[in-house]
């Protein structure tokens, strides 16, 4: 079976992030890039179910812009073996990726889609889920366990009260929670290699998607400063406080 | 805790902006290096060094390395770190493809060195010396050699060493006594004692392959009867597996001052079978093709304690809250500001940063001319690099370890009592750092080969052809009114360094102590005009780049004040190293021994 690797390209989870002077976005410009994190988990759970025979080919798609390349060739040099880049210099929102998605699944027939539960930028944790109920799949989502049975999928999900297996009959969607795995780091012959795999370069009028953006950006700003604190002098006063001044208790 | 964050950025900009190795793509190990996959492969080396080996630094520097039934067993971890770095397929990047290697730049092994060093120094030095092995025996090895082991050097299965020094012998090789004892098929019994051999046991591989310099009984005295062996540590089968112990083992490790983590072995020869590798009696010749490559590792080692060290000043610099700026509270909300404020602080960190940047172009430079020296298809471009190249190794190898030292000093010192303080990780890179100006050389030693060896060689072609290159970039960019805070000073220092070796020449041949009193002096400032050069030209590109709104505008903005601070703060030291090579060796020498 083939599985399709959905992977973003989002500001690096060690950069710290700067509000643009104009509070209209964040800093992007000459600030380190790289794949999301939970994306890399995802790559990592394809490799290892090629790994162990139950899958032939990992594709892995980006929609992003040029330099989403990049990471297009890091998913390549852990192990994918093709990649297709959805060319949009648009800040897509989740359902436009999505449709996208959808119809690169149609081309594809992937039987699983795996990719990662949220965005370290954006946060928005939707694609998967509508990318399921526009292909009438089913999904599972965060999920720190996948195995796979016959024509069958069980994932174990990270729920609020512990964890949650659910069976899912294949083709299926599933998204990656952190303990999913531990991605592994690219070899050096590998990343030569990655060089030499094929990148197919696509737009997404080329899947009939209009990416305009359906909510409006007001504002950005930087979460507020913590005030300073204060010492109490007793357990007495601190009640007082806490009752009287924060309203808590 | 230490933290360290690989200096990609400004690597890059090394490398595509300033250097711009695209335009080097007639040498063949630049061709396959594209930017991207420079950018990739930099990228992935940062993401291993940072995760994998630098957490292990300051562990391993507590543990230590220690010998358990004449096996050295490496610390905690890195037995784990070390499979990650072989499954990775690291060790082959600058290898020959025939023999399984990638066959990238010997540059971009340079930089990938500093990054391994400034993340974990012990741990880097297993595989580095491995490198300095294959180097070797790539040069000087019979095709069969060359089959034998480099595929599995390449691929970090086998490890390798250098054996030079004995107890009664460190840099007087000469005196050296390790027995080479012809045998009927053709090899040779190797028996002797060699010491400080890093690397010299260890855990991480299963076969250590070790060169040895070793003397054939009747031939000719001194360092010109020594000839090289190849000694693997276990026997290696017809079929290339691993057999038996060969006769070889660690007999101590060394307790020294840092470096925990990398076992400094008394490796012990006892009719250990040894082929020769290159030929008879020329030992010396081949082992050097090993000590120039190991020469510049070193050089890139005083840079990267210097980065690292950096790097957790800066943090806790930032972090830091005691007094207040000079000029009033920068920071009110807070009892005290940063003390980044402090000019001092910031004298101590700018010293850094102008040392680490300045001499992170030089061996760039240095790593282009390795790879011009080996593959440029033109043959007196080849010459002119390798002369240049045995000018400067010298100078990095000198220059960078002291400053390394001094560097890491520096950095302690932001951190006051809590530098001196174990577990902030500071006096680690100050204990590691302090090898630097010793091994491979001292740093005596590589002062007295470029007065000695490197200025005079070839008519004295080297010094020349380094002078055109200062003087042609003096002539072009004199008017250039962006350079305008550069050109003077570097001109004055080119000056001086002109009149310093007019004066050598005349007052050295006269008394050989005048040259050896200035030796060091003179290496310094002949590195400083160089890191000038590089700071001016670096600073041009910078100009350019911003007036054509390329690249990132504050990285460019800083290299300029950096380029500042060098001229203003750290130039005019060459004065006092003119004034004190011209001081002589009359008082140097002036006392009796028994009056010290």
């Amino acid at each position: 079976m083939k599985i399709l690797v959905p992977v973003k390209r989002v500001i690096d989870y060690n950069v710290k992030v700067r509000v643009k002077a104009d509070n209209t976005g964040v800093e992007l410009a000459n600030v380190k890039m790289s794949m999301n994190p939970f994306d890399e988990i995802a790559v990592e759970e394809a490799l290892r179910i090629k790994e162990a025979g139950n899958a032939e080919e990992i594709i892995v798609v980006s929609i992003g812009p040029a330099q989403a390349q990049e990471t297009l060739r890091t998913a390549l040099a852990m192990g994918a073996d093709r990649a297709i880049l959805v060319k949009t210099d648009d800040l897509v929102e989740p359902l436009a990726v999505a449709k996208i998605l959808k119809a690169i699944v149609a081309e594809e027939t992937p039987e699983l889609v795996i990719l990662g539960k949220q965005a370290i930028d954006d946060d928005c944790n939707q694609t998967g889920q509508m990318l399921a109920a526009l292909l009438e799949w089913p999904q599972g989502t965060f999920a720190s366990e996948v195995k796979l049975g016959e024509g069958t999928v069980n994932v174990t999900r990270e729920v609020d009260g512990g964890l949650e297996t659910v069976k899912l009959t294949l083709p299926a969607v599933v998204t990656a929670d952190l303990r999913l795995n531990e991605p592994r780091y690219a070899s050096l012959p590998n990343i030569m290699k990655a060089k030499r795999k094929p990148l197919d370069t696509k737009e997404p009028s080329d899947y009939g998607v209009d990416t305009a953006r359906r909510l409006t950006t007001l504002k950005v700003e930087e979460p507020a400063k913590r005030a300073s604190g204060i010492i109490v002098e007793n357990i007495a006063e601190l009640v007082t406080k806490l009752r009287d001044e924060a309203g808590v208790i | 805790m230490p933290t360290y964050s690989a200096p990609v950025k400004d690597i890059k900009f090394l490398l595509h902006d300033y250097f711009n190795l695209q335009k080097l793509e007639h040498i063949p190990a630049f061709a396959e290096a594209t930017p991207d996959l420079l950018d990739a492969i930099l990228d992935e080396a940062a993401k291993i060094n940072e995760n994998v080996f630098q957490p292990l630094n300051l562990s391993g520097d507590g543990q230590g390395c220690r010998l358990e039934d004449g096996k050295v067993i490496t610390p905690d971890g890195f037995k784990e770190a070390y499979a990650q770095y072989l499954e990775g397929g690291w060790q082959g990047m600058t290898g020959d493809v025939k023999y399984g290697g990638q066959g990238l730049p010997q540059t971009l092994g340079l930089l990938l060195n500093e990054i391994m060093v400034s993340a974990n120094w012990g741990f880097a030095m297993y595989p580095g010396l491995t490198k300095g092995a294959t180097e070797s025996i790539y040069a000087w090895g019979t095709d069969e050699q060359k089959e034998k082991y480099l595929p599995k050097m390449y691929s970090a299965e086998w490890a390798g060493t250098m054996n030079l020094t004995e107890p009664h012998c460190g840099t007087d090789l000469g005196l050296l006594t390790t027995k080479a004892v012809p045998q009927d098929d053709g090899s040779y019994k190797i028996t002797g004692t060699k010491i400080f051999i890093s690397a010299g046991d260890h855990d991480l591989t299963e076969n250590i392959i070790h060169l040895v310099l070793a003397k054939i009984p009747g031939g000719p005295d001194g360092v010109k009867g020594i000839s090289l062996f190849i000694v693997p540590r276990d026997i290696i089968n017809d079929d290339g597996s691993v057999g038996a112990n060969n006769g070889v083992s660690c007999g101590s490790l060394e307790e020294k001052m840092g470096i925990h983590s990398n076992a400094t072995c008394v490796m012990n020869y006892d009719e250990a079978t040894g082929y020769l590798l290159g030929d008879k009696h020329k030992g010396m010749k081949a082992m050097f093709t090993m000590m120039n490559e190991a020469r510049l590792g070193v050089a890139i080692q005083g840079l990267a304690i210097a980065e690292v060290a950096q790097q957790n000043a800066v943090a806790y610099a930032n972090d830091r809250l005691q007094g207040r700026a000079l000029t009033g509270p920068q920071n009110p909300d807070a009892k005290a500001d940063p003390i980044m404020v402090h000019p001092d602080v910031r004298r101590m960190l700018m010293t850094n940063r102008a040392f680490i940047e300045g001499s992170r172009a030089m061996t760039v430079w240095a790593g282009i001319l390795v790879d011009t020296t080996r593959e440029h298809p033109d043959e007196a471009e080849r010459e002119k690099a390798e002369e240049l190249l045995a000018l400067i190794t010298p100078v990095l190898k000198s220059y960078l370890t002291d400053q390394g030292v001094e560097a890491a000093s520096r950095a302690l010192q932001c951190f006051g009592g809590h530098g001196y303080i174990r577990e902030w990780g500071m006096e680690q890179f100050l204990r590691d750092s302090r090898i630097a100006p010793i091994y491979e050389g001292t740093n005596g030693i590589q002062a007295m080969d470029l007065i000695g060896r490197k200025l005079p060689a070839n008519g004295g072609a080297a010094i020349r052809a380094y002078f055109e290159m200062v003087q042609t970039f003096i002539d072009d960019n004199k008017t250039n009114d962006a350079l305008s805070n550069y050109m003077p000073g570097l001109e004055k220092a080119n000056g001086r360094l002109q009149a310093a070796s007019m004066w050598l020449m005349q007052n050295g041949m006269s008394n050989p102590n005048n040259a050896g009193a200035g030796a060091h002096y003179y290496l310094n400032l002949l590195a400083l005009v160089t890191m000038a050069y590089f700071w001016a030209d670096m600073a041009k590109k910078a100009h350019e780049m911003i007036a054509a709104g390329e690249g990132d505008k504050e990285f460019l903005e800083n290299k300029l004040i950096t380029a500042d601070f060098f001229y203003g703060h750290m130039l005019p030291e060459t004065a006092a190293l003119k004034a004190k090579i011209e001081a002589g060796a009359t008082s140097v020498m002036g006392l009796d021994a028994h009056s010290f």
